[in-house]
């Protein structure tokens, strides 16, 4: 089955068949989670109806780190086995991950200025964080930056594995620095110091965000395949086998080219 | 193998030596971006001294970074990487290498000149050489991610902003702790620790990702 999967034609044959289903889960397990944190979920009694934007930043911030941590497994193995749709869903995952970091920040933004009187703090966990966005971000930046893709691709595998380095200081930054920023309160070791009202609406958020992620994922890996077989097809048509005919004909603007190549 | 790794750091600090003007435009770099801070923030001699530590961290880190581009990328354009990946010397030794000879040529010099800064900004004579130690322990490690990241943007297009980009997230520890160490006398000894832990990390696991970069610069 998942050698199967991994083969890009079977790939998009199953895909197709999961993407509804994961979507509809996702977006009915949201609704849900949305619907139980806003309306069901009593107030905080120090923290009033604030406690609300927990339901988006902590799911968020949790899917920031886990989409990274898929970003590095995924470009290893790429980088190991040369797993083409490994490479596919690293590249696939990095625009989702910063998107959910980003609202992670913003989410969090939003809920600090009331609470700590401030909308940023330089705290050890905000700063991890944005530093994580920053990862993404030059992830994406490196994937684009060269001529030939697959060139982009492996510098970028390199850098998402060197980055994970920076997971485990976001994780544990809470408890190995005297920080703003409350410690863990679900994954702990021993029980949960979050009530059980509250932590329901939040584990159904976070399995809708992570159908959510595994949705998104399936739907811009299948968009990067059929964009490299539209690719594949424009290379080998007859317009652009007459296309380098042409070049052929004018061999100093090739070797202009060729010598430009390595420029910035 | 000895012999060829020390050759090359020999090779790297000659050609420095040679053009001098790169270290120097380096050296030149950091002292005006640490006196443009008095400018920018004001005069006063208590903020100086208290925040002169960060200053000259974060100038060092960008001073490090200019000279980064230029690692790989002469040596990429006219093909004495492709010799170099054949003379049998482990493109892990050769990204060392190039890490030391960045290192003595722009840490090490940043080093020496920080005292100098340090009294420019006002910072008390105890202090001065915990922000030298630091500078010392950690600069290594500014030079080994340097290396590595320059070797992942080979023959990328504007490979200079986005060597800024990869790197910048990256020094982000090393400067944390840096200037830690040499913000107050008493707690240096613990970032002192963490920086140099760092900078071994970085000596330990820089070489082998720089050396998978180049060994893809080089396909």
């Amino acid at each position: 089955m998942i050698r199967r999967f991994l083969i890009p034609s079977q790939f998009l044959g199953l895909s197709a068949k999961l993407l509804p289903w994961l979507s509809s889960f996702a977006a009915l397990l949201i609704a849900i989670g949305l619907y139980l944190a806003l309306f069901v979920v009593p107030p905080d009694y120090q923290q009033g109806d604030t406690v609300r934007i927990m339901y988006v930043h902590v799911p968020s911030a949790w899917m920031a780190l886990n989409v990274y941590l898929f970003l590095a497994v995924a470009s290893a193995v790429s980088l190991v086995w040369r797993q083409p749709l490994a490479d596919i869903a690293a590249q696939a995952a990095a625009p989702i991950g910063a998107a959910f970091t980003f609202v992670c920040l913003v989410s969090g933004s939003l809920w600090g200025r009331p609470m700590w009187g401030t909308w940023w703090v330089w705290d050890a966990r905000l700063t991890s964080v944005l530093v994580l966005f920053f990862l993404y971000l030059g992830y994406i930046a490196l994937v684009d930056a060269f001529d030939d893709p697959s060139r982009g691709a492996r510098a970028a595998s390199v850098l998402a594995v060197v980055g994970v380095i920076n997971l485990p200081i976001i994780k544990f930054s809470v408890d190995w620095w005297n920080t703003l920023h409350q410690p863990a309160s679900v994954l702990r070791l021993g029980a949960p110091t979050i009530y059980l009202s509250m932590l329901i609406p939040l584990l159904v958020m976070a399995v809708g965000f992570t159908l959510l992620f595994a949705a998104l994922l399936l739907l811009r890996m299948r968009t990067l395949l059929f964009e490299r077989r539209a690719r594949a097809l424009r290379l080998h048509s007859p317009a652009a086998a007459a296309a380098r005919r042409e070049l052929v004909g004018a061999p100093s603007e090739v070797l202009l080219r060729g010598a430009s190549k390595g420029d910035r | 193998m000895r012999g060829a790794f020390l050759g090359l750091v020999r090779h790297e600090l000659r050609l420095a030596l040679r053009q001098g003007s790169d270290t120097g435009i380096v050296l030149g770099f950091f002292v005006l971006a640490v006196v443009l801070f008095p400018f920018g923030v004001g005069p006063e001699p208590a903020l100086l001294s208290r925040i002169g530590a960060g200053i000259i961290w974060v100038a060092a880190l960008l001073a490090a970074l200019l000279s980064l581009d230029r690692l790989y990328a002469s040596d990429f354009e006219d093909g004495g990487l492709d010799l170099l990946a054949l003379s049998g010397l482990p493109l892990e030794l050769v990204a060392l290498a190039k890490g030391a000879s960045h290192w003595l040529t722009t840490g090490l010099p940043l080093t020496i000149l920080s005292p100098l800064l340090a009294l420019l900004v006002d910072i008390e004579p105890g202090r001065i050489p915990l922000l030298v130690l630091s500078l010392l322990v950690g600069t290594p490690a500014l030079s080994l991610i340097g290396s590595l990241a320059a070797a992942l943007v080979l023959g990328a297009r504007r490979q200079g902003v986005l060597l800024s980009l990869l790197v910048l997230p990256l020094y982000v520890p090393p400067l944390v702790f840096g200037a830690a160490a040499s913000g107050t006398v008493a707690g240096a000894r613990s970032d002192l620790l963490l920086l140099g832990a760092l900078s071994l990390g970085a000596f330990a696991l820089a070489p082998w990702a720089a050396a998978a970069g180049l060994r893809q610069a080089l396909q």
